[in-house]
């Protein structure tokens, strides 16, 4: 069954915990600026909402990547193969929900890659606004709804991946 | 069903893997060219570097992949195209199709300099290039690129990670004409002359001749200035133009690139075409226009193939969009970033920061942007470009804080409607 | 490790800036934050020097957990000597800033002397820059938070700053980051703006690392579990923030009121916490929309709210519409109760004032309930007051004075003073609700006898935070004692003093020990750096930081006739509730307490003390 990361930013406090979770679990240091799930903070709507990659069917950043860098593993999760990536950014401009970011530091590019099946942010946060749930759960519609807005041809993406079935 | 895919660079090879998809039992072509598996022009400057060896550029990475996929793969180049007949030539032999992608790129235009023609000047444009490239270019060795434009931008950086001695030579009155403004292209200038690189434009090479003293191996190269540098390697980056010679008495009727329809078919039957050389849709301003970079060469191949096998899908354009990274600084452009007509715009320059953001706002809808410095979220301009989100109360706040483009995009995304903190009576969450 | 091992020290005077490396003996000694930068403060400055001069320094220092995945791990304080106290001030703050200073690579930084215009410090990671900041000058912090996100194209950054109250050197005016979390008290604001400095914007992209990583997740994680599973941290303050106290003290008869003149204020419910979560009959709105955490906290105490767009305050000011920090119970208490006024939008209006001008609302509060006393003794008049009528329970009055009051011009001058300098000019300085200066805050020690000896020790002038033994007293954390009796607080006093001066080094809320205890923290810290910290350790650090704060003031010129109360608390008996015929009994506990201390009669560390803790 595949899961997926569900937000609820309603339950966010922006403490920001997911950050510092995040960037320990994939750099091995606490460093929100390199956290693949970023807390927007609308200070003046008293919101805040976390916000990260939904693995979306179509894959832009795959489709972009000019060798082969980014796959889709069997949980349908896109990932960056650092030892392929070349650092070009294409795919940085082409994600149109601008989840993956170039890192300077390594020269290659992050994003949200579940954590291998159990991602940290989930973990860490203090009041279930990050949780990870079958994607039957309707928070997942919502997201995939979202992710549907930005297809560039008619119904879905005709970016999405050759052997999407 | 017989579909033969000309060109193996991104369009094609997405194109071949996509049909594949859709018909498990039909007989796929894939026609390359170059003699290496199929590889990505825009890995070149990367193996320049050293970051990669020739096999990081290939387009797809497992081996056997296209025997996998029962995808053949020839080398040959085209020589005509019969459209009646339904049959390519190559080399000479006729390849029968039932349905022809043309996806066969661009090559690099060699302007009219005396001496364009000598060895030691070079296109940057295939690994071949790129071999004899890396023979020449060694460290501290004065070379001349000629152009920098986008391509030849992503040339300087490599040539600049191997350590030559470089002069960019650009007869454009800046850098990245076509991507950037002045604003952005006297950035990116600035920062290339703080790294030690000699940037002259508004300068033309005029000439181009063999040393008259030392080994007889070293070039001059003459600039319409007046002056003379001397190089062991030149570097043409001046443009390219797409590869649609064998073309000629085809039927296959060619503008400015390949003319196709919204479904990508060519003028003739059962003729599709994909990427650089396809003149299709540009997202932004709804007219056929040649767009030739990566995401949208993918495109036309994903959507040429669907509906190569029968899956009509419509192509409602390609939004033109370039990244690029100058020795450390990041920039980008998307859409309609020169402005609309009757439109709005916002800029916010930080010179000494090295930080520029340019948005191109028409009626409340974002059209275009330039970023120089940005690298968090980038693609969230493509984002609200693309879905044409309604800015609402957001309009505003972009066109005097421009630097919050992101939280507008996450915000709109969210069905934010922004209005929380001018307007009245907003809806606010408990 | 924990340290990113890094100062930069800032010349105001010569526009330069210098990364230095940490003194690790001394963080090996006095951990980080407030005790370390204490330490730096003590070795710089002249404890006599006039802390508007630029002789006085200002110090931003982070501690070892700042910028960590411990939860609250993202405190900063100001030290310098405080402007309204003239005594060592360490103010503490939450938000994002902290956090993103150590990600920018640095533990502390050192501003002295002063610079010939205004400025404003860029820090990016390591690149530290002055820049002109005559375009926000005069502007409020909320503009200049934007401004400066503008001028840099990054939205991520975090500002710090002062506000037109700051500027004009309001005795109480505080630096504020992220919008609403200030390093409150004592005047910094002041200090920061008589060195023509605006603002401090921050940036980091870098990491910050622990020493023992494995260790450290461990205790981090279990610490979180503690917070969760408490009835203080995990219901009462995401809920209610310390707002939740407005009943609770109103009850047990210490919430000062109008001047302290009583010590139950009959508006508390209106301005409590239950009022600000129940809609109002104007709109239909509740005046908290959510509550929000600093970096790091998994408690999130903080309130957003909104004021009625309504109300008289805003009704033709749309850009106060907008969410931002709500009331907490200090500021509540000080514009509310202190001033006998039970308008919650006004005290939201106000509160958000205080944040956007920089200004401490604690001291300005109670500031205008002195003003208040003076003006109903007829020592203030209209005429004086600019036409205010400055009467216990005005609205208008309090909303007025605050919107005069940073701009520093005519009765709003006086304002600035504070309660302590106003009531004296008028000739009545026994008004002034203050020790060393400061006005204490929302605790009448009548009613809770401990925070008696807790305000009139406190190095930093009146202030709960220092000891909070109303946890013990009122809350029974982490044990119940009795709030009407002396006895047994000096020791109780001492402990949480020590133990609070440790935990304010280390980088965390003190929130967090109305779960947390020493054996809590410790391993937290002691996986972050290096050192060996066990709870021992820490109290002992504790113990060494409040000498040394304490030298600092002897030094400074105070003795232990400032360890005072103001009569009123130890003379006239509180009228209503549990305490009612009680008076402080702070004679009663000042020299057990200074015995304890290891310091002499007159309040001054003996020198086995000072050789016991190696000051």
């Amino acid at each position: 069954m595949l899961k997926a990361l569900v937000i609820d930013p309603g339950k966010c406090t922006g403490c920001k915990q997911c950050e510092m979770a995040c960037s320990y679990e994939n750099e091995g240091v606490f460093n929100p600026a390199k956290s693949r799930i970023r807390v927007f903070d609308f200070h003046h709507e008293a919101r805040f909402v976390p916000y990260t990659c939904t693995q979306c069917a179509e894959a832009w950043c795959q489709q972009a990547c000019p060798v082969n860098a980014i796959t889709t593993d069997a949980m349908g999760v896109k990932v960056v193969h650092e030892n392929l990536c070349v650092g070009c950014k294409v795919c940085t401009i082409a994600c149109p929900f601008g989840t993956i970011n170039y890192n300077a530091s390594t020269g290659k590019v992050i994003k949200c890659d579940l954590c291998q099946g159990n991602p940290a942010c989930a973990d860490a946060c203090p009041t279930a606004a990050i949780t990870y749930q079958d994607v039957e759960q309707t928070g997942y519609d919502k997201m995939k709804l979202w992710a549907a807005r930005t297809g560039t041809g008619e119904s879905a993406g005709p970016n999405a991946p050759a052997a999407r079935h | 069903m017989h579909h033969v895919i000309l060109g193996a660079g991104p369009a094609g090879v997405t194109a071949a893997e996509t049909l594949r998809g859709l018909d498990p039992d039909a007989r796929i072509t894939l026609v390359s060219g170059e003699p290496e598996p199929p590889y990505s022009r825009m890995a070149i400057p990367y193996l320049l570097e050293g970051g990669i060896g020739e096999s990081g550029t290939y387009l797809r990475q497992q081996p056997g992949h296209y025997d996998r996929l029962g995808i053949e793969v020839m080398h040959a180049r085209a020589g005509g195209l019969d459209a009646a007949s339904k049959r390519l030539f190559l080399n000479g032999d006729a390849l029968p199709y039932d349905k022809l992608l043309i996806s066969t790129g661009a090559s690099p235009v060699t302007p009219p300099i005396e001496g364009a023609n000598l060895p030691r000047v070079h296109t940057c444009w295939t690994l071949a290039d790129a071999r004899r490239i890396m023979e020449l270019a060694d460290r501290s060795a004065p070379v001349v690129l000629v152009g920098a434009g986008f391509i030849g931008s992503i040339v300087l950086e490599a040539l600049y990670e191997r350590g030559c001695d470089l002069t960019v030579v650009e007869i454009a009155p800046r850098m990245v004409a076509r991507m950037m403004d002045d604003v952005a292209g006297g950035m990116l200038k600035r920062w290339c002359e703080a790294k030690g690189l000699r940037v002259l434009t508004n300068t033309r090479v005029e000439r181009i001749a063999k040393s008259a003293n030392g080994s007889g191996e070293e070039l001059r190269v003459s600039l319409s200035d007046g002056g003379t540098i001397p190089a062991q390697l030149v570097v043409m980056a001046a443009g390219v133009r797409p590869n649609v010679g064998f073309l000629v008495g085809s039927g296959v009727v060619v503008e400015a690139g390949i003319r196709v329809d919204d479904h990508l078919r060519t003028t003739a039957p059962d003729v599709y075409a994909a990427g650089d050389c396809a003149q299709a849709v540009d997202l932004s301003t709804g007219m056929h226009d040649v767009l030739a970079i990566q995401p949208t060469a993918v495109e036309h191949g994903r959507i040429a193939a669907l509906n190569m096998g029968g899956r009509r899908t419509r192509h409602r354009g390609s939004l033109n969009m370039n990244v690029l990274d100058t020795m450390g600084l990041i920039s980008s452009s998307f859409g309609l970033w020169q402005g609309v007509q009757g439109g709005a715009s916002a800029k916010i320059v930080d010179e000494g920061g090295w930080r520029y953001l340019r948005l191109e706002i028409d009626g409340d809808r974002l059209v275009g942007a330039q970023a120089v410095g940005l690298t968090e979220h980038v693609g969230m301009l493509r984002g609200l470009i693309q879905t044409g989100l309604r800015l609402g109360a957001w309009r505003d706040k972009l066109l005097s804080a421009p630097e919050r483009a992101a939280e507008a995009y996450v915000a709109l995304a969210q069905g934010m409607t922004g209005h929380g903190w001018t307007g009245p009576r907003t809806k606010t969450p408990v | 490790m924990g340290w990113t091992s890094k100062i930069l020290r800032v010349n105001l005077t010569e526009g330069t800036a210098k990364s230095e490396p940490l003194n690790m003996d001394w963080a090996a000694k006095y951990l980080g934050q407030r005790g370390l930068a204490s330490r730096y403060l003590v070795e710089e400055i002249d404890p006599r020097c006039d802390p508007l001069g630029p002789g006085n320094k200002l110090i931003f220092a982070t501690g070892p957990l700042t910028g960590t995945a411990a939860s609250t791990g993202g405190r900063y304080s100001v030290i310098t000597k405080g402007a309204l106290t003239n005594a060592i001030a360490c103010s503490n703050s939450g938000g994002y800033w902290g956090a993103e200073l150590k990600f920018a690579g640095w533990d502390m930084i050192i501003l002295e002397g002063r610079s010939p215009k205004p400025v404003y410090l860029a820090v990016i990671d390591d690149k530290a820059e002055l820049h002109d900041a005559s375009g926000i000058w005069g502007t409020s912090v909320w503009q200049t938070d934007e401004w400066i996100k503008k001028r840099h194209q990054d939205p991520m950054m975090h500002v710090s700053a002062i506000g037109v109250a700051g500027e004009n050197q309001v005795l109480y005016s505080c630096i504020v980051n992220d919008l609403h979390r200030a390093a409150g008290r004592s005047g910094v604001g002041a200090v920061m703006g008589s060195k023509n400095l605006k603002a401090i914007a921050v940036r980091g992209t870098g990491g910050v690392r622990v020493r023992d990583f494995k260790a450290f997740m461990a205790a981090a994680n279990a610490g979180k579990k503690v917070l969760r599973d408490n009835a203080v941290t995990g219901q009462g303050l995401p809920t209610h923030g310390t707002q939740v106290l407005m009943n609770v003290i109103n009850e047990v008869g210490a919430l000062p009121t109008r001047n302290s003149r009583d010590v139950q204020f009959e508006g508390a419910h209106d301005i409590s916490a239950e009022a600000m979560a129940t809609p109002r009959k104007t709109d239909g709105r509740k005046n908290l929309l959510t509550n929000q955490a600093c970096f790091g906290c998994t408690i999130a105490c903080g309130r957003i709210s909104k004021i009625d767009e309504s109300h008289y305050t805003v009704r033709n000011k749309p850009e106060y519409w907008h969410a931002s920090g709500g009331l907490e119970y200090e500021a509540a208490w000080a514009l509310g109760a202190a001033t006998g006024v039970n308008d919650l939008e006004a005290l939201t209006y106000t509160n958000f004032i205080c944040n956007e001008q920089g200004l401490d609302p604690i001291s300005f509060g109670a500031t205008v309930g002195a003003a208040m006393e003076l003006y109903e003794l007829g020592l203030l008049s209209k005429e004086t007051t600019g036409g205010l009528e400055m009467k216990f329970g005005s609205a208008e009055a309090l909303t007025r004075a605050a919107e005069l009051v940073g701009k520093a011009e005519g009765f709003g001058k006086e304002l600035g003073l504070g309660s302590a300098r106003l009531t004296a000019k008028h000739g009545k300085p026994e008004l002034a609700m203050t020790v060393k200066g400061q006005e204490f805050p929302a605790y009448d020690p009548r009613g809770i006898q401990g925070m008696g000896l807790t305000y009139a020790t406190s190095n930093r002038g009146a202030c709960h935070l220092r000891s909070y033994t109303v946890s013990s007293e009122i809350l029974g954390i982490p044990h119940k004692t009795d709030p009407l009796v002396t006895d047994g607080k000096a020791g109780l006093v001492k402990a949480f003093q020590d133990a609070t001066a440790a935990v304010d080094s280390t980088g965390l809320c003190v929130f967090t020990t109305f779960a947390w205890t020493l054996n809590d923290i410790a391993p937290q810290v002691d996986a972050a750096v290096e050192g060996g910290w066990t709870p021992e350790k820490m109290l002992e650090a504790g113990e060494r930081i409040w000498n040394l704060e304490r030298q600092f003031n002897m030094r400074a010129g105070f003795t232990a006739a400032d360890d005072r109360l103001p009569d009123r608390l130890v003379k006239e008996a509180a009228r209503t509730g549990p305490a009612k015929g009680l008076v402080n009994g702070l004679d009663k506990m000042l020299p057990e307490y200074y015995e304890l201390r290891g310091w002499t009669k007159d309040g001054v560390p003996t020198n086995e003390t000072v050789a016991r803790l190696a000051l």
